[in-house]
């Protein structure tokens, strides 16, 4: 039902005008607690919004004089050689996107997994404990990822990426550029890579992701799920016809928003990658590059000119995350779970 | 029992009507016991009826007849449910082929909204996973709509997605998507108490004309729905602070004409419940 609420600016319907059929105002006449609450909720909204339109703008402010010397180059340009005055970020976007894309190809069928697993198959006592297991997850700091990554994760990774370039090397994105029979592996051309990289931040998105997809899951509808079982369906019948189209638009759009986030985490991945600005999509070979990894290690001792560049730099990132998390928050709502969920 | 002849491919379906009888079913939520030495036969060829007033089992007795209790984490039960002779619980059963063979309608009509109304009608073939009906599809939806009382409805509108039907008309759906996997004995659950007079006119006669092919018990609120369609009818009674049970049982035209128990006449005449 639609209560249209005239705040006043249109005059009433004139009393005389019999005909006239037309919505009339209505006063909500809202108590005054429910006002305060109102003007208050409302206040923080709106506080929101203009936080994050303040940044949009600065950083765009900030990037003006970036894009007027640098024009359209600085999105072809693959260097960042500010000392001869080139500058571009090409690589440093391909590389961002190589860390999500690995992040994402490792944590969205974990986080799919667990997220069944915790909705349809815990038991009670196990389901609380994993619950809270992957929050614990969600609260550790991304320098503890980044150190995890670095110590622990590096050493045993790069036999994987050397068995991946062995086995699977004809693929293009499993290739390294060394040579994967030599009787002595170059171990140093697996480290520090994209891989190992989108590892780490695969552990920091899982959280979000897999509590998405529980939560919509879980909202399932009873009846829809016994009508499955009643019909002599197997639980993994029941969970692919019921479950997974239900929660379609949660597992996109919390892979969306785990996107999202993979694309700016900076601590982690400053820890594990070297610096590198080619093109090339071979995430397991050593060296690359992420746009926020690319400004925390040159903020420093950057001039004004190159923090300009910088921001301009951080700018993409936020709109590219922003239109990423839109699109996610967009399909999430307009999809049946997301529609119970709002 | 009635044969149906599949044009397409002669495939021959015999429906005959599975014996379904509980034999001291007990039934438990937690420490609660809701159901206590539960004895009924549901003979073939026949609607047996479940009355009684709210809260005294009915939902909970016809949920353990095709092993959906079990579903509710704290759901315990003793007994046996016997189909044509044998316990449905007994090791060594699987649950999906009891399910299967005992199919169930619910109170609220609860058809995949995401599929199609065809598709609707088909997915307990999928569901089940029984074999080689893919080349009888457009024949199993036909007589299945039609057993359901909704084939001249929808047939124009197969594509269309389930959701897309009044209530009572996805009603009658989710009756079609039962029988398509032929099931010897049919649950229902107050089938019409969300649908209007003209609907549950339909889903009372598609009872009528299935109870040939198909044991039907049907747990209803509607005094003169349960003697409309049922030959047999069960009074439940769970009185106060004791679990539930069958007061008395027998024909419908007695239980409504000259009742044993005084309970019974009391509620079959509005008296109380
Ligand atoms: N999931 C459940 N968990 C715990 N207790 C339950 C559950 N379902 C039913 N009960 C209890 O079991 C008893 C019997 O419930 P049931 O649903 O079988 O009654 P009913 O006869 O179908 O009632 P109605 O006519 O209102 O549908 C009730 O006391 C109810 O509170
Ligand atoms: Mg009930």
């Amino acid at each position: 039902m639609t209560i249209l609420i005239d705040l006043g600016q249109t005059p009433l319907p004139d009393p005389s005008g019999v005909d006239e059929d037309r919505p009339r105002a209505i006063d909500p006449a809202l108590p005054r607690v429910d006002r305060i609450f109102y003007a208050g909720a409302r206040a923080v909204g709106v506080l929101v919004l203009l936080i994050m339109g303040a940044i949009g703008v600065f950083l765009g402010v900030q990037s003006i004089p970036t894009f007027k010397r640098y024009g359209l180059s600085f999105f072809t340009q693959n260097q960042w050689l500010p000392e001869r005055d080139i500058l571009g970020i090409s690589a440093v976007l391909l590389g961002t996107f190589t860390v999500a894309v690995v992040a994402l190809a490792i944590a969205f069928p974990l986080a799919l997994s667990v997220a069944l697993y915790i909705s349809e198959y815990a038991v009670p006592r196990i389901k609380g404990l994993l619950v809270s297991m992957i929050d614990l997850m969600a609260a550790i700091p991304s320098i503890v990822w980044g150190l995890w990554g670095f110590f622990l994760l590096q050493p045993r990774a790069i036999n994987l990426a050397h068995w991946l370039n062995v086995n699977l090397g004809f693929l293009p994105f499993f290739h390294v550029d060394t040579d994967p029979n030599a009787p002595v592996w170059a171990q140093s051309r697996y480290a520090a890579s994209a891989f190992i990289a989108g590892i780490a931040v695969s552990m920091m998105v899982l959280p979000m992701a897999a509590a998405v997809m529980r939560q919509v899951f879980s909202q399932a509808p009873l009846g829809e799920r016994e009508a499955a079982l009643a019909l002599g369906s197997t639980k993994w019948g029941m969970i692919r016809t019921v479950v997974l189209p239900f929660g379609r638009g949660g597992i996109i759009g919390g892979t969306m928003l785990s996107m999202g986030r993979a694309l700016g985490e900076t601590i982690a991945v400053v820890l594990i990658i070297s610096p590198s600005f080619d093109i090339k999509f071979r995430p397991l070979e050593v060296g690359t590059s992420t746009v926020s990894a690319l400004i925390a290690g040159r903020f420093g001792e950057a001039t004004s000119a190159q923090l300009s560049a910088l921001l301009t730099a951080g700018f993409v990132l936020f709109i590219i995350t922003l239109i990423v998390n839109t699109l996610a928050a967009t399909i999430v709502s307009r999809s049946r779970s997301g529609a119970v969920t709002d | 029992m009635s044969v149906l002849l599949s044009p397409a491919t002669g495939r021959v379906t015999d429906f005959s009507g599975g014996v379904l009888s509980a034999q001291g079913v007990s039934a438990w939520f937690g420490s609660n016991k809701v159901l206590e030495r539960v004895s009924l036969d549901m003979p073939a060829k026949t609607v047996t009826a479940l009355i009684g007033p709210s809260g005294c089992g009915k939902s909970t007795f016809l949920r353990v007849l095709n092993r959906m209790h079990e579903l509710v984490p704290s759901a315990r039960l003793n007994g046996e449910v016997l189909l044509d002779g044998e316990d449905i619980y007994a090791t060594g059963h699987r649950i999906t082929a009891t399910r299967k063979r005992i199919g169930m309608v619910f109170q609220k009509p609860n058809p995949f909204p995401a599929m199609s109304i065809a598709d609707n009608v088909v997915s307990g073939l999928k569901l089940a996973g029984v074999k080689n009906w893919r080349s009888d599809r457009d024949w199993i939806i036909e007589t299945s709509l039609t057993r359901a009382g909704l084939w001249k409805e929808v047939k124009d509108r197969l594509k269309e997605p389930g959701s897309a039907l009044s209530g009572g008309q996805q009603q009658r759906l989710c009756i079609a998507r039962s029988l398509a996997v032929e099931p010897e004995v049919l649950l229902m659950d107050e089938p019409c108490s969300a649908l209007d007079p003209t609907s549950t006119r339909r889903v009372e006669e598609t009872i009528s004309e299935i109870r040939e092919q198909v044991t039907v018990v049907i747990v209803t609120h509607n005094m003169q729905q349960a003697a409309r369609v049922s030959q047999q009818c069960a009074f439940f009674l769970a009185e106060q602070g004791t679990p539930g049970g069958i007061v008395e049982v027998g024909d419908t035209e007695q239980i409504f004409q000259s009742p044993v128990d005084q309970r019974t006449a009391d509620y079959v005449n509005g008296r109380f419940g």
